[in-house]
């Protein structure tokens, strides 16, 4: 369960978000909206403690995040898996190659790895993919890879920021219901978005941010227009702030 | 921790592989400050040598005794003089030996002295100090005896000695630290450089989970190695360097200063472990320093 209580963030005098309050349980899938600049990205870096926040407390697991001394942040990330719309690849490794290294990082030995590996391809339907390098791929295998990087050490979170932002709206759709079966085997799953599509053809949770408040929280929701802005271009994600 | 290191290592390497032009720019600029390094060590070593070798020859204090003064006067004298602390050797110097050294040194132009018609020169008792530091307490519990007219020791030229080699020392020490801290600089740039290029890859990283010393073994490692072949090759260098002035000068310098260079062996097996350890730990804080901001979470 995740709980946010009171988390304010401020980039100086700006407001990424405000006296925020939540509760996420285990096994939910939540679609995070809002115009840009809202407050999405920040939200989900406070959960990886990317950043930290100035006020408030995060509850997970237990322990409150906020709070963490900076040598069990790494343990903490490893129990998520993140996927951001320019998380990209890394060019010179193969599909292989880009999934074992999330698996090196935490030590996992070799010959666990091919095993896990060809599973987690399967899921994404890119079976038989290991040994092509990321150029190879389209644009939305690509980012099947990355599901797959996110979820082969098998995170109880699973957090996508704008995972579809770069897709034609078929592949963004490939992508949800990759999304949606990994959610489906119990892994809670935080989704930033701004397709309309997407979240309405879903019956899922949606909560809307808007200058940094909550502004919507509802169980089984729809996009609302109020949700995008007219800039719809000016997505970014984690590297682009 | 064993396929970890493996990991690190194949990446250092590949690293160094993919970055070839910065990292011989590097190695080439550590090579070069370890050489003036090198240099500047074997002069303190020899400056210190020489220093000490000069040193033994003015820690004599030398008492000139009254005329009326006999033989076995002089040796009660001396007896009291073997008594004191810190007096390693007295010894007698009779006035005509004093004339024979004389003329030794004067060479050429001892025929001048030939020309005195009376030895001028007093008897002396000549007194070796254990500790040139402590001489001055010999010289003033003796320069009041009886039968001692007047006394003589270096005192100035030894203090000026002393003066001179602590300011060379300072002053190259002050300079090797110097040219330390360049070699970090020079080092962390490099680094810096394929901590950019690899920023994404650092980056995914660290937010999957790797840990601040996952993610800087590669980057140490190739700082590391960048050192330790710096070493090797100016440590080479240095060796030949000082193995052809020793061969083609060593004589020439022993019959200016007195004292020969030191020994090769010595010095170089020195100079390795210097080098080595300085190579690694240039490399080390060179990578150290150039991913502290890449990796403050
Ligand atoms: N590193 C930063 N420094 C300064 N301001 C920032 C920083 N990151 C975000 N902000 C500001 O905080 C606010 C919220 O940003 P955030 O990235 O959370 O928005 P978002 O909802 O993810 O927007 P988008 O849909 O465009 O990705 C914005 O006004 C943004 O300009
Ligand atoms: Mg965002």
């Amino acid at each position: 369960m995740i709980e946010y209580k009171n988390v304010t963030k401020l980039y100086g005098d700006k407001v990424g978000i405000k006296d925020v309050s939540i509760q996420i349980d285990d096994g939910e899938f939540v679609f995070l909206v809002g115009p840009s600049g809202a407050g999405k990205s920040t939200f989900v870096k406070l959960l990886l403690r990317i950043i930290n926040a100035d006020a408030g407390t995060i509850l997970y697991n237990g322990y409150d995040v906020t709070d963490l001394d900076n040598v069990h942040i790494p343990k903490h990330r490893r129990s998520m898996g993140i996927i951001f719309q320019d998380f990209s690849l890394l060019p010179k490794k193969t599909v292989y190659e880009n999934i074992a290294f999330a698996m090196e990082i935490i030590q996992k030995p070799h010959r666990m790895m091919k095993e896990q590996i060809t599973r987690v391809l399967e899921l994404v339907g890119l079976t038989g993919e290991e040994k092509k390098y990321p150029h190879e791929l389209s644009i939305g295998e690509q980012q099947r890879v990355a599901i797959a990087r996110a979820i082969v050490n098998n995170p109880s979170i699973l957090i996508a920021d704008e995972p579809t932002g770069n897709l034609d709206p078929v592949t963004g759709w490939e992508i949800m219901k990759i999304l949606d079966k990994i959610n489906k085997r119990g892994t809670t799953v935080i989704m930033v978005t701004h397709s309309q599509e997407i979240v309405n053809a879903m019956d899922n949770r949606v909560v809307a941010i808007e200058d940094g408040l909550i502004v919507r929280d509802e169980e089984r929701g729809n996009y609302r227009p109020e949700d995008d802005s007219n800039d719809n271009n000016a997505e970014g994600g984690i590297f682009s702030l | 921790m064993n396929t970890r290191l493996i990991l690190a290592f194949r990446q250092a390497f590949s690293q160094i592989r993919r970055n070839l032009a910065m990292s011989f720019a590097s190695l080439f600029s550590i090579t070069a400050i370890m050489i003036v390094l090198g240099v500047f060590f074997i002069l303190i070593v020899n400056v210190n040598n020489i220093a000490e070798s000069v040193k033994q020859d003015f820690d004599t204090i030398q008492l000139y005794l009254d005329a009326d003064v006999t033989e076995e006067q002089a040796e009660d004298l001396m007896d009291d003089i073997k008594g004191m602390d810190n007096v390693e050797t007295v010894t007698y110097l009779d006035k005509n030996d004093a004339m024979e050294r004389w003329k030794k040194k004067w060479g050429d132009n001892a025929n001048l002295l030939d020309r005195l018609k009376t030895n001028p020169l007093p008897n002396s008792i000549i007194i070796q100090v254990l500790r040139l530091e402590d001489a001055n307490s010999v010289y003033n519990a003796t320069k009041d005896m009886t039968g001692v007219e007047d006394v003589s020791y270096y005192q100035d030229t030894v203090e000026k000695l002393v003066t001179i080699t602590d300011a060379i020392q300072v002053g190259a020490i002050v300079i090797i630290v110097f040219m330390i801290i360049i070699s970090i600089v020079v080092v962390s740039n490099t680094i810096k450089l394929t901590v950019i290029a690899r920023g994404k890859e650092i980056m995914i990283m660290k937010y999957i989970g790797a840990t601040n010393w996952f993610v800087r073994a590669p980057f140490l490692l190739e700082g590391v190695l960048i050192g330790i072949v710096s070493a090797l090759i100016s440590g080479g260098l240095i060796t030949y360097l000082y193995d052809f002035i020793v061969k083609n000068y060593g004589v020439d310098i022993a019959l200016l200063v007195s004292t020969g260079l030191v020994p090769e062996m010595f010095l170089v097996k020195n100079l390795f472990i210097i080098f080595i350890a300085l190579g690694t730990s240039i490399g080390a804080c060179g990578s150290v320093i150039s991913m502290r901001r890449f990796l403050d979470n």
